[in-house]
């Protein structure tokens, strides 16, 4: 096999993964974990902030239809 | 009291507190030498005839310094804040951490040093000699063992996305660098890239074009991801897309370097394959761009009364319009009239004073605050002038470069019938005078805004803990 058909079949398994990731990114079973984690960064337990009356504590959902 | 105590002890927030200073410091030092040479063109004398002064030797000393000591110390201050809160643990690391501070501005100092005096590798954004190129390869592998490290010790399950982005970022930028730097020395400070010819320019602007993709975008998207939800009080728009995002980015990219040698030796093939994955760049681009304002939907009164989220919010507008403007001028046919002229200069400055500084300068009036156990910025309506001194200035920057540079580039193609040229290249020069004015009076009122951040910033810092109290931002 010469290089450039290497290269060739280098790109579509690059490109074959993409799919992968994008399909297991619009799993409807990630939805409820990605929420989780989009709403991770408001309960930090902030130690640092003596008022956390700012903080978010209702949990939010993400907009993940699209 | 005692809660805040124990965080001092579970959280480095000294080395995020020194980045923090010293990203407020360089940007003035890095915009006001910008102001400097941007005059120089208007007014020559202004070099005094002294060669350290000189434009050729200040402008790397600019770039260097809004790139590298402004742009690279907010990225060092928000990533190892970000990293440490959503992993829930301290970095990692030991001495290596102040290494990366002390190590950082040594070589920031090494370049203001030899610079001026004329000591360059002359590759664009990679100009410091090979001891320095040494010391940042060093830095930045500790910065790397820091930052993976505290990944590891993580105390949650998922890497939040802001993360995703970091770590690309480094990885990319230590295979850029060292890749880039591999040069043959000859003395302390004179060395040869090992790369002959049209090789060390595809070299150079893969390493230069992916400094601009990583550094200057990957990096900042992972400040965009975490400080824009933190100041809209909005987890982000779509965790999904924020996934996509990363990986389209960071596999595109890569190959867009051969944009900056259309019509050279570069083969004519490499040129277009640049080209057309410029142009497809623009898709993860603007993904990231709205899933960063869609962030605020329902919120976008918000922007009403909170000038820091009106920072990171414009900032992604100027990302959204330069990353359309940039793949435009990779299609060979517009950068025929593009290259070389102003509108390049413009076109950059609307990515680096609109998304990267603005962004930045979002993310350190959130930080400030926290950092310095306050409960907001000692002046809310500092930060709004600041706001429209920083806009204005943009504005004026951009607007002027893409008339002048569009000017430029038409006068340089224009032919008479007998196929001489029309203007000779002192005649677009003088033609090009009133918008290097627009320009460096749009430099001023940028400069102007960062004397007002220095200010902001160090009354906060010397204010009694927890006197500034925070305010509800409504009206």
């Amino acid at each position: 096999m010469d290089y450039g058909t290497l290269r060739g079949i280098f790109t579509v398994l690059i490109f074959v993964l993409f799919i992968i990731i994008v399909l297991w990114a619009y799993s409807k079973k990630r939805k409820s974990n990605f929420d989780d984690v989009a709403n991770s960064i408001f309960d930090e337990n902030d130690k640092s902030d003596d008022n956390n009356d700012n903080e978010v504590t209702n949990k939010q959902e993400t907009n993940n239809n699209v | 009291m005692s809660q805040s105590n124990q965080t001092e002890m579970e959280y480095n927030y000294k080395v995020v507190r020194q980045f923090t200073v010293m990203t407020v410091i360089w940007g003035i030092v890095g915009t006001l030498v910008g102001v400097l040479i941007a005059a120089q063109l208007i007014w020559p004398a202004l070099n005094f005839d002294t060669p350290w002064l000189t434009y050729s030797r200040l402008r790397p000393l600019h770039t260097n310094a809004v790139i590298f000591a402004f742009g690279t110390s907010a990225l060092f201050a928000t990533s190892y804040y970000i990293v440490q809160r959503t992993c829930r643990t301290a970095l990692f690391g030991g001495k290596l951490i102040p290494f990366t501070f002390w190590g950082w501005q040594a070589v920031i100092v090494a370049a203001a040093i030899t610079l001026p005096l004329g000591l360059t590798s002359s590759k664009e954004y990679a100009e410091l000699e090979w001891p320095i190129d040494i010391l940042i390869a060093l830095v930045w592998v500790s910065y790397a063992i820091v930052f993976f490290g505290t990944l590891i010790k993580r105390k949650t399950s998922h890497i939040y996305v802001a993360n995703w982005f970091f770590g690309g970022f480094i990885l990319t930028v230590a295979v850029l660098h060292i890749g880039n730097s591999m040069v043959i020395p000859l003395t302390w400070t004179k060395s040869y890239s090992i790369y002959p010819g049209a090789i060390d320019a595809m070299m150079q602007w893969w390493y230069g074009h992916n400094a601009v993709g990583f550094l200057l975008t990957a990096g900042f998207l992972g400040m965009m991801y975490y400080f824009v939800p933190k100041q809209a009080e909005r987890p982000v728009y779509s965790y999904r897309l924020s996934i996509v995002h990363f990986w389209a980015l960071v596999s595109l990219y890569i190959w867009a370097g051969p944009h900056h040698l259309h019509y050279t030796a570069l083969p004519d093939w490499t040129q277009s394959v640049g080209m057309v994955m410029s142009i497809v760049l623009f898709l993860p681009s603007w993904g990231g761009m709205i899933n960063g304002i869609m962030t605020l939907s329902g919120a976008w009164h918000k922007l009403r009364h909170d000038p820091i989220l009106r920072f990171l919010i414009v900032s992604l507008s100027f990302y959204g319009m330069s990353t359309f403007e940039g793949p435009m001028m990779a299609i060979k046919s517009v950068n025929a009239l593009s290259h070389y002229t102003d509108w390049t200069v413009g076109h950059v400055h609307s990515g680096a004073l609109g998304w990267v500084a603005m962004i930045s300068i979002g993310a350190m009036y959130h930080l400030i605050p926290i950092l310095f156990n306050q409960g907001r910025m000692y002046s809310t309506k500092l930060i709004n002038t600041h706001f429209w001194l920083h806009t204005t200035g943009i504005v004026l920057y951009i607007v002027a470069m893409w008339i002048s540079g569009v000017m430029q580039g038409l006068m340089w193609r224009a032919v008479n019938t007998d196929g001489t040229l029309t203007y000779s290249f002192v005649e677009s020069l003088q033609a090009s005078y009133p918008f290097y004015f627009i320009r460096f009076v749009g430099g001023v009122l940028v400069v102007t805004g960062f004397l007002l951040m220095a200010y902001n910033m160090f009354k906060t810092m010397g204010a009694k803990d927890h006197s500034l109290e925070k305010q509800e931002l409504t009206a």
